[in-house]
């Protein structure tokens, strides 16, 4: 069992939900990326997405661009958020994280040399956002020989054959894209967002993260309500942007936003 | 080492998937997959539909004023002193540009599939103004992306979008260039996605834009190569196009592809010099990769990163270039080369001196490598330099560079 089933396992048997939180590696520094990975678990969070910065990030509205383009600033690249891994794991050896990236500096690194430096470091799983299952034939196999999961998006857009599909090519979970946009755009129609969630778990055993749009308590609960966990982005990322001249304050900040995000997902009646 | 073409090989590319050998593909969020694959459906059934084809025929004949002449180019031949140049003259075309051709097939494709908001992105503004004009004509609701330091360098053109009823979106973030117009244009894309179709510009991002862009061009080689055995008796010996995504080279190549008399020379924009590190040529000094939907030769840093770009034309002022190209390269069948900008300057001078024809400076870039290439062939022998668009737009560049106030 991957670190991350047995996490989304471990949970699903207590009925609780997981709290997923991402960042942009590097942001606002390479030095403050694993203190800031600790504040995260000790905030009550359950698996830790880390954004490998990207020069052309398409898929991302302005504050997780603009996020990308503070650590690229500092010099942060692929191979260096792989030994931030490594040196979280030196005290953490339960928290699974997960790698969200465009593909280009994971085919530059050459997908052997990452798959092995992944695995050595001691992450848990790979999304990458613009290769889709059909296009990840080189990549997924090297990634599962090492024990890596792949995790792939769904969207509003995608058909019931391809869900199928997709799920047959992910592990661990799979990463539900709640809006039609980029990262920290509309806000969501929680109805709706169920309505499909519930669809998609009745066409895959996996479970189900919910990401975009997701920037509060109240909107953590909504959604926490019908997934199996809810993955917040650019609210976090903005937070961290908010208090870049201020690192003392960032961890309280930090607990702020997550804390009542946690109790809220606790407090959701058990299914 | 050149490998032979045939027409079977040529008609399994791209294959299924939308590859060009190890090149090209569909490198997209999921969101927009469904949208891409009905895209593709779509177009496969209207390329076999002779209403379609009926219908693109008629307005490039009478909407762009196709065929676009071959123009012997009889006093450059004897002062260049080699082979004969030949100019295939798409700068003749409304709007002054091969970009025409590719948006009102686009938007044909957009009127059938029923959506009513188009968007595009652009570099020099040519792309956009050819969009914008279909969308006068459609009534369709166009909006244009274009990095703010292109909306400096082409005023003109952001003025006739504007003129057309276009919104023009101006991109400040990364490179304030075609790329980051681009990476805009996707983003809006996705957000929109049930409404709008997205004209891309060139032979590049996900399958099946690189093919669909490249039949809607291909009618510039189509032309080229009736013209050629009707005017000179005979194929020509080489071809001359700019590269920047490398949609009007792609164009005058493919139909040729197969005839190995025919040399094709695709020119890169080679910016300060290769040496320097600031130009605008993947495929000369780049590696594969994945970028805005395709795997392709991109100028990228060792960790991944795409790099910044350098030209005196901002139609070629892309990191990346079309997926067909790349494997065009690695076949060995298209050489590709580049000049500087300074050469690229001075065939702009060359041939509104000596012709009367004022090329943009993306074609400069092809006007300056035939010359050269020309220069070193015999007097029988015959090169087609592809002018794919008017120099117009650039007169502000060129007076800047002279130090003259306009």
């Amino acid at each position: 069992m991957s670190r991350i089933e047995g996490v989304l396992t471990a949970l699903k048997q207590q009925g609780k939900k997981a709290l997923i939180p991402f960042i942009t590696a590097g942001d606002p520094h390479p030095d403050q990326t694993v203190d800031i990975m600790h504040t995260l678990v000790d905030a009550g969070c359950d698996i830790i997405e880390l954004g490998i910065p990207f020069s052309d990030p398409m898929a991302d509205g302005p504050v997780i661009q603009l996020a990308s383009e503070r650590a690229l600033e500092h010099g942060t690249t692929l191979k260096r958020v792989i030994e931030m891994v490594k040196t979280f794991r030196e005290s953490n050896s339960t928290t699974p994280v997960v790698f969200m990236s465009y593909l280009n500096p994971i085919e530059t690194m050459g997908f052997e040399a990452f798959a092995d430096a992944a695995a050595d470091a001691g992450l848990d799983g790979v999304l990458i956002v613009d290769l889709p299952p059909e296009e990840a034939g080189d990549v997924s196999p090297l990634l599962a020989a090492r024990q890596l999961d792949s995790i792939f998006l769904l969207a509003p857009t995608t058909s019931d054959e391809r869900i199928r599909a997709i799920s047959t090519h992910s592990s661990g979970y799979v990463y539900y894209v709640s809006i039609k946009g980029v990262t920290g755009s509309a806000s969501i129609n929680v109805d709706e967002v169920a309505d499909k969630v519930r669809h998609i778990q009745e066409l895959t055993a996996l479970p189900v993260g919910v990401g975009f749009g997701i920037r509060d308590a109240k909107t953590a609960a909504a959604v926490g309500q019908v997934s199996d966990g809810v993955i917040v982005g650019s609210v976090l990322v903005d937070t961290i942007a908010r208090n870049q001249t201020q690192p003392d304050q960032l961890k309280a900040a930090l607990q702020g936003l997550l804390s009542p995000m946690r109790e809220a997902l606790d407090a959701l009646p058990a299914e | 080492m050149s490998t032979k073409l045939t027409e079977d090989m040529l008609k399994a590319m791209p294959d299924s998937r939308g590859h060009f050998g190890a090149y090209g593909g569909r490198f997209v969020s999921e969101t927009l997959m469904g949208t891409m694959l009905e895209l593709e459906q779509q177009y496969l059934k209207l390329k076999a539909d002779p209403d379609f084809q009926a219908q693109f025929d008629y307005d490039l004949a009478h909407y762009v004023g196709r065929p676009s002449p071959l123009y012997f180019a009889e006093r450059l031949s004897r002062e260049t002193g080699g082979a004969q140049i030949w100019l295939k003259r798409e700068d003749l075309n409304h709007t002054g540009a091969h970009k025409v051709n590719n948006t009102i097939g686009q938007a044909l494709l957009a009127s059938f599939l029923g959506k009513k908001r188009i968007i595009a992105e652009t570099g020099a503004g040519q792309h956009g103004v050819a969009t914008a004009t279909v969308c006068a004509r459609l009534g369709l609701e166009c909006h244009i992306y274009m990095g703010a330091d292109d909306i400096k360098r082409q005023t003109l053109n952001v003025y006739r979008m504007k003129l057309l009823g276009a919104t023009v979106h101006s991109v400040e973030s990364g490179s304030r260039t075609l790329k980051d117009a681009m990476n805009e244009a996707m983003r809006d894309w996705v957000t929109n996605v049930d409404d709008t179709f997205y004209i891309i510009g060139t032979v590049a991002g996900p399958h099946p834009y690189p093919m669909l862009v490249r039949d809607f061009q291909a009618v510039i080689g189509r032309e080229a190569r009736a013209q050629s055995l009707e005017q000179a008796g005979k194929l020509p010996d080489a071809l001359v196009a700019c590269v920047g995504g490398g949609s009007n080279a792609i164009g005058l190549f493919h139909p040729f592809l197969t005839d190995e008399s025919v040399a094709m020379y695709g020119v890169e924009a080679g910016g300060h010099g290769i040496d320097t590190g600031e130009h605008a040529a993947p495929l000369a000094a780049g590696r594969p990769g994945v970028l805005h939907g395709n795997r392709t030769y991109l100028m990228s840093d060792e960790s991944g990163q795409i790099s910044a770009t350098h030209s005196v034309s901002a139609g070629l002022d892309y990191p990346g270039v079309g997926p067909e190209h790349s494997w065009l390269k690695d076949l060995g069948r298209v050489h590709y080369v580049s000049v500087t900008d300074d050469e690229a300057l001075a065939g702009f001078r060359t041939l509104t001196s000596v012709e009367g024809i004022m090329p943009a400076l993306e074609s400069a870039h092809a006007v300056a490598y035939g010359v050269k290439l020309a220069a070193g062939m015999d007097a029988e022998q015959m090169v087609v330099v592809n002018v794919s668009g008017r120099g117009d737009k650039d007169i502000h560049t060129i007076a800047q560079l002279d130090g003259i106030e306009i």
